[in-house]
């Protein structure tokens, strides 16, 4: 069962979907990581070693993929040949767009008055917007393999990462 | 290999023996060392009952070199030869040292590493760090019976602050080499102390480990789930300690007695007196600094809890900017957090326990003693890195602390493993050409988070050659970096087209290089070369031993099963061979016939694991997985 050909929900013993149970995701890593983990086999010869780091630094990577639910989408539409870097329809909805500058209004203003409530509330909109997306991908990727409009949800996903991560930044910035 | 003994708990590789492992905490102002005897985490003592020993070497006029308590009572006497905070020096140039003007040696800039003259030479931090482990070595190997044949010290874990980089972990492997210890792994101090924690109290959950020292602060995030000890995030500042809360105090004391510049003699002498009065302040109101200097002033002043407080609220301030960067990576809000463990000597300061009382909104953990904490927790995974197996199925999966990078035109940092990565992790990012008919490209690790590589620190540089002229742009060159579960860092870079490869594994440019290690090991023991060989070959032949047992063992659960008779015969014919090769002296063709073994035995050793694996899930399905 075990080899490096698996693929990330394989070697968690999975569902190959998008809802998958976390709890059960955290579990059998650290039942996998147990086995595998190259402290295991501190005192084992060089083979078992390189093996077993191969094995744990899989396991590191499939975790890390599945946890996130941007990542995790991107993945499995990868598995189903939809790579949504590069689809061709790269171009957002206007709505969602103005949605974006207006939110990058919103930082530099809060950022400029140093408004750190002002940006914890942001990222709580930004938060429900996120979690808005994940709820279409259960349905788009689950339920009707709509693959392309995946692809742009998962887009949208990571635009709205990348706007939660500047407002850590910036309020990183502002609290030191 | 063959020999896998995650399917069999209780049996190691040599079922009978115990290995003998240490576990040194290696700290700015003590150090400990700690074992794991029957099954329990000891910290052992010294002679005269005491379990700390003083970070601190003295160089005497006779040659001699005393480190611990005698040393630490000749600081006043005695400043330029006696070394205390070591530590804050270690893998650190002499710009990167902060307050340099108020200590009382005589700093030498080297290329990479200051160093400190002495009477007894030029010392680096290393050396002197060396002089610190190798007190504690001998600690250890009296009090585990190692001069009375009980064995050999199989090696040791010794804990570093989590925000240390690469060239401060490589500076406190060349001290363990130069103290002829074997490092088994570099850990974590406040993954250690988690450890400790955790397996004392069964504790279960994410707890905060805020770890202030002497030198050096650390927070880390773990999640704790049945001996499993998931560090989630990590953050600190590798300068800034109970050091610097003396060093303000000092400041204060020179403003208010109106001091003019004073004598290396005085300055150690006021600094021992602030941090008395520091440390009286932690069960008093009020703490009185009284002396008489070289030159016959008086310094007689009042230090109140108040005022102190006062005096470091800035510092206090500068912990907890940290913490809340680790909680943003972990994702995790307070209520997330089930408890803070505190750790180190600085955190008795009520100061510090009130803030993180505020901070977190529930009183701190310091049911335990904050300065063993770390050596006990260092000696628990040492234990298991020694092949011991232990009941508690212990195992830590830790982060790197510090985002690993390459260097980007026009001065750029690309980061291709970001900081809170699970170790080991692999990473691989693709580059291409910049010019037509480029041929080569350099590669620069650098690590940090930082967007300029000026502001971060440089790793390691090669060069990738015999790319192919192409035209600008049509190259691809994958650059894989993988660090391993000891943190060590490999780097390749590939042409993807050609092929044309070419790896590294990067030792920081801090580091001492292989020859001076040996000159310095030369000029330090005595010991033949006649010696070292007989040793080599014992150590050989005990390896080879160790693998023959194994794979017997193997082949007596799984060989059945998993191996073809014509795989088994093959398997048998190399034990042989290295069974009649391991009685004789030629160390060599043991160590071939050992890798010969190791080499027959990979297919077998992957279904092995295979199987293992298998049976961790054994009795799960798809079905019953399901949410």
């Amino acid at each position: 069962m075990s080899d490096l050909h698996q693929n990330h929900f394989e070697l968690f013993s999975l569902p190959m979907q998008f809802a998958i149970n976390l709890d059960m995701l955290d579990q059998n890593y650290r039942r996998l990581q147990s086995e595998v983990h190259p402290d295991r086999f501190a005192a084992a010869p060089s083979a078992d070693r390189l093996r077993s780091m191969q094995l744990a630094t899989q396991a590191n990577e499939a975790y890390r993929t599945l946890k996130d639910p941007t990542t995790r989408a991107r993945y499995l539409l990868q598995i189903h040949g939809v790579d949504s870097h590069h689809e061709n329809n790269t171009a957002m909805p206007a709505e969602f767009l103005m949605l974006q500058m207006e939110w990058r209004e919103l930082i530099a203003e809060a950022s400029a008055d140093r408004d750190v409530p002002a940006l914890e509330k942001l990222l709580k909109i930004t938060q429900q917007e996120a979690e808005n997306l994940q709820e279409d991908l259960r349905t788009t990727l689950d339920e009707n393999k709509q693959l392309l409009q995946a692809a742009e949800a998962v887009r949208k996903l990571s635009f709205i990462d990348k706007v939660r991560s500047d407002i850590e930044q910036t309020i990183i910035k502002l609290e030191d | 290999m063959a020999l896998l003994q995650i399917a069999e708990p209780g049996m190691s590789a040599a079922p009978h023996q115990h290995r003998l492992a240490i576990g040194i905490d290696l700290g700015t102002t003590n150090s400990l060392v700690a074992t794991v005897r029957s099954g329990m985490s000891t910290v052992l003592h010294d002679e005269q009952g005491h379990a700390l020993l003083p970070s601190v070497v003295r160089y005497l006029p006779d040659g001699t070199v005393e480190v611990g308590h005698q040393a630490q009572a000749q600081q006043s006497q005695d400043p330029r030869n006696t070394i205390i905070s070591a530590k804050r020096f270690m893998g650190r140039g002499l710009h990167d040292v902060p307050d340099l003007v108020h200590l009382p040696y005589q700093f030498i800039d080297a290329p990479g590493m200051v160093q400190v003259s002495t009477r007894a030479g030029i010392k680096s931090p290393v050396e002197i760090s060396a002089e610190i482990l190798k007190t504690l070595k001998m600690r250890a190997e009296k009090a585990l019976g190692v001069y009375e044949g009980r064995g050999e010290l199989a090696g040791a874990v010794i804990t570093v602050p989590a925000y240390f980089d690469e060239a401060q972990r490589q500076a406190t492997k060349d001290a363990a080499r130069l103290a002829g210890l074997t490092v088994l792994r570099l850990l974590n101090e406040p993954t250690a102390a988690a450890v400790a924690y955790g397996l004392d109290n069964a504790a279960e959950g994410t707890y905060v480990i805020y770890d202030l020292g002497g030198g050096t602060f650390d927070i880390s995030i773990l999640r704790l789930s049945k001996g499993v000890f998931e560090v989630l995030a990590t953050n600190g500042n590798s300068a800034l300690g109970g050091d610097d809360f003396d060093r303000r105090i000092f400041c204060w004391v020179l403003e208010q007695a109106k001091l003019q510049p004073i004598t290396a003699e005085d300055t150690r002498l006021l600094l021992t007196k602030v941090r008395e009065a520091k440390e009286w302040l932690t069960d008093h109101a009020s703490a009185q600094i009284t002396s008489i200097l070289s030159n016959g002033e008086v310094v007689d002043l009042t230090l109140t809890s108040a005022t102190l407080t006062q005096l470091i609220q800035q510092l206090v301030a500068k912990t907890l900017s940290p913490t809340r960067k680790a909680l943003r990576d972990a994702g995790l809000s307070m209520e997330d957090i089930k408890g803070v463990v505190m750790v180190g000597g600085a955190t008795r300061m009520p100061q510090i326990r009130q803030a993180v009382a505020e901070f977190f909104q529930q009183e701190p953990l310091t049911n335990l003693d904050p300065d063993k904490v770390v050596a006990l927790g260092a000696a628990i995974q040492a234990n298991v890195l020694a092949g011991n197996r232990n009941d508690n199925d212990l195992l830590l999966l830790d982060v790197i602390p510090l985002s690993l990078g390459l260097e980007t035109m026009g001065g750029l940092v690309e980061k291709v493993i970001p900081r809170n990565s699970t170790l080991p992790v692999a990473r691989a990012q693709d580059f291409t050409t910049f010019k037509d008919g480029q041929t080569a490209m350099s590669i620069h690790v650098v690590q940090g988070e930082r967007e300029l590589v000026s502001d971060c620190r440089s790793l390691a540089r090669f060069e990738l050659r015999g790319i192919p002229p192409m035209a600008a742009g049509a190259a691809r060159i994958r650059v894989t970096f993988q660090v391993d579960a000891d943190g060590l860092l490999s780097v390749s870079a590939r042409e993807q087209t050609s092929g044309v490869e070419t790896n590294i594994t990067v030792k920081p440019s801090y580091g001492l290089s292989e020859d001076e290690i040996f000159n310095m090991l030369q000029s330090s023991f005595t010991s033949a070369e006649d010696d070292k060989q007989a040793r080599a070959l014992r150590e050989t032949q005990v390896d080879a031993e160790r693998l023959l047992e194994a794979i017997s063992a193997a082949l007596t659960k799984d060989g059945e099963a998993l191996l073809n008779p014509q795989e088994r015969a093959a398997i048998e014919a190399e034990m042989e061979t290295l069974r009649t090769l391991s009685t004789g002296n030629d160390s060599h063709a043991i160590h071939s016939a050992v890798e010969a073994l190791n080499l027959a035995t990979e297919t077998f050793a992957a279904r092995r694991m295979d199987t293992s694996v298998k049976q961790a899930f054994a009795g799960k399905n798809l079905n019953s997985l399901k949410i």
